[in-house]
């Protein structure tokens, strides 16, 4: 379904002057406004997560059962030093939020670079020696997908120990067969290309095919995926978090404070509200950037 | 036709099988013994002991999985070691449950977000195409869980419109038939107990179509802009059909089968969304079920659980495939 970055060259673009393919694309992401909202969201994301202790006022896990449940600061009895309020245990709404930026963006990049990895190693080698090994490494992937993915992802942390170690684990392991699918798709249809067989008659090895040559021509629909993997990824981590099967208390992971929230809804929205609008937030933002990417590096929609 | 129906047949016995074998490994290739986590660290080395004899650990692997294997061909799922009931009695209690906020929850994404994508589509780059796709894309990004719990605080604890969970309130007395709550009630000509019911499910089930929803808007507008481009469309204009008649008639028609595709492949998903919608409204579900199995460390009623889930699915999604080739004679040459 994917068509690899390599057609861009195929399609020869008539302009006056002759940019290339990774500065059009960049050109036509900076025009989709809806990229351009994502990237900033992202963007806001990773530096709230980066610099998460410069940002928070208070320690994220430091309790004081005399801030107990302080309403946000436009409340008769908030305060602006506490802004959006205050949970049960009297810790800092706002710097919890700002530290479960950071455990998202760690939570993303672990789970991410696992399914990313072993996708792309299992896409390749299916794609590339196709035949009988092929036929294995799919069918396994067809298993892993024979789940709703938040089920799978929920035995195997229950089986091995819920963690938010283990969470992002089991996160990246469900997520195998989306990169496998798609790289070995792009990697079939690169493989029959020109330059791969010169490439292989000027006596390059399998490793070397598949790295230098056929790989990085896959990259855009790799991208995307990856783009749209650190979105589903939170929000499944957030998932089992919430359902106790992630980040265990009193870790400041998004999920983890919904769950918590969960029991003051009653007394305390705004401990249940805000966790979970930064779950939505961040999420849409790699969505609307990953849906941006899409436009931008499928040369397909190029008219 | 019917070919291609045995083929996907035997795919989908082929996979259930290999299911089976994943369920079963991943009990039994975890490290750590599963009676020790049953029972946890501080049992009776003779407790243990027993447990293992009665669950056949003791036995190689491959007797094992042949004994677990014949008994589920034979529909036998074990037993519950929570609750020492029949793990087959437990789910078709539950399965009901889930099966009827499942289908609710489509009905709510299926008109919703086929309307929202029709008129987008009609009426591209207006305010109510820029509204619903900003909503459609807040909606595929929308953690459920959270947005059932904001949902629960405007309408059942501030407003007090809808009840706050479960299925029934309990004042209501209802006699149950075929478990399906809203049949039953049709059945024994309850109304009182039907409409107690209806509004039971409307907030769990429209937490749970969310993200359908959002996707089959999308999926609507771009497969009907696609149709709307074609040269039939502009021919049926000139004709000087009402435009009322040419999206309905000649438009939707041809832009049904990606639609119906997403539509097919979304309710395969929503058995997974329904776990979260389940525990944050108590729905007595089999989501719920499975998760308190989990919590109980149950590991029977867990591979049980998995194995009827991930067998539905992957029903589910045959059923879609055949569907797609009925409805589409390309697919069924290739």
């Amino acid at each position: 379904m994917w068509s690899c970055a390599g057609n861009m060259r195929e399609k020869e673009y008539k302009t006056e002057t002759s940019i290339s393919p990774f500065v059009e694309s960049l050109y036509r992401l900076k025009k989709n406004k809806t990229a351009l909202a994502g990237a900033i969201i992202v963007t806001l994301f990773v530096i709230m997560g980066v610099f998460a202790p410069i940002l928070a006022p208070h320690d994220p896990i430091e309790q004081s059962l005399y801030l107990k449940l302080k309403p946000p600061f436009w409340y008769k009895n908030g305060s602006i030093k506490y802004i959006l309020g205050t949970d049960d245990f009297g810790r800092d709404l706002l710097s919890r939020i700002i530290y479960g930026a950071r455990i998202s963006m760690v939570v993303g990049v672990v789970s991410v670079s696992i399914s990313l990895i072993f996708g792309t190693v299992f896409g390749a080698v299916a794609g590339f020696y196709r035949g009988k090994i092929d036929n294995i490494i799919m069918r396994l992937m067809d298993l892993l997908l024979a789940f709703p993915s938040i089920l799978l992802a929920i035995v195997i942390v229950a089986f091995v120990g819920p963690s938010l170690k283990n969470a992002m684990i089991a996160i990246g392991i469900v997520s195998i067969p989306r990169y496998a699918r798609l790289v070995r798709g792009s990697v079939l249809e690169e493989y029959a290309k020109d330059y791969v067989q010169s490439a292989r008659a000027l006596g390059a090895n399998d490793l070397r095919l598949i790295f230098v040559h056929i790989l990085p021509n896959c990259l855009a629909p790799i991208i995307v995926q990856t783009t749209l993997g650190f979105g589903s990824a939170i929000l499944e981590a957030a998932a089992l978090s919430f359902l106790g099967l992630g980040a265990q208390p009193p870790t400041p992971e998004w999920g983890a404070m919904l769950a918590n929230g969960r029991a003051l809804i009653l007394r305390a929205w705004w401990a249940v509200t805000f966790p979970g609008f930064m779950i939505l937030l961040a999420v849409l933002g790699f969505n609307l950037l990953g849906d941006g990417l899409r436009d931008a590096l499928d040369p397909r929609l190029r008219e | 036709m019917l070919r291609f129906i045995a083929n996907r047949l035997l795919s989908l016995v082929v996979t259930v099988f290999g299911i089976s074998i994943l369920v079963f490994l991943m009990i039994h290739l975890t490290p750590g013994d599963p009676a020790e986590m049953m029972l946890g660290e501080r049992a009776s080395k003779q407790a243990l002991e027993e447990l293992r004899e009665r669950l056949g650990l003791n036995k190689p692997l491959y007797v094992q999985y042949g004994l677990f294997l014949s008994r589920l061909l034979r529909g036998d799922l074990g037993r519950a070691l929570r609750t020492n009931e029949k793990i087959t009695t437990e789910i078709a209690e539950r399965f009901p449950a889930t099966v009827e906020l499942s289908i609710m929850a489509m009905i709510f994404a299926v008109t919703i977000g086929m309307t929202a994508g029709i008129v987008s589509a009609t009426r591209q780059y207006s305010i109510f195409d820029y509204t619903s796709m900003f909503f459609s894309l807040v909606g595929v990004s929308m953690p459920i869980f959270w947005l059932g719990l904001i949902l629960i605080i405007i309408f059942s604890l501030k407003l007090g419109w809808l009840p706050l969970s479960g299925r029934i309130s309990y004042t209501v007395h209802l006699e149950t038939i075929t478990n399906f709550y809203i049949i039953d009630a049709i059945l024994t000509r309850n109304w009182q107990a039907l409409k107690d019911v209806l509004w039971h499910l409307i907030l769990p089930s429209f937490t749970l179509s969310t993200i359908p929803m959002a996707i089959i808007a999308r999926i609507t507008r771009s497969s009907m802009l696609e149709v709307l481009r074609q040269d039939y469309i502009r021919t049926a204009m000139a004709k000087g059909l009402t435009p009322r008649i040419i999206h309905y008639k000649h438009a939707l028609r041809n832009a049904l089968i990606p639609i119906i595709t997403v539509i097919g492949l979304q309710f395969g998903i929503l058995l997974g969304g329904a776990i979260l919608t389940e525990t944050i409204f108590a729905w007595p579900g089999i989501g719920l079920w499975l998760l308190n199995a989990v919590y109980a460390r149950d590991f029977n009623a867990v591979q049980g659980g998995t194995m009827l889930i991930a067998t539905t699915f992957v029903t589910i999604n045959m059923i879609v495939d055949i569907l797609y080739a009925w409805i589409n004679p390309k697919i069924r040459v290739s």
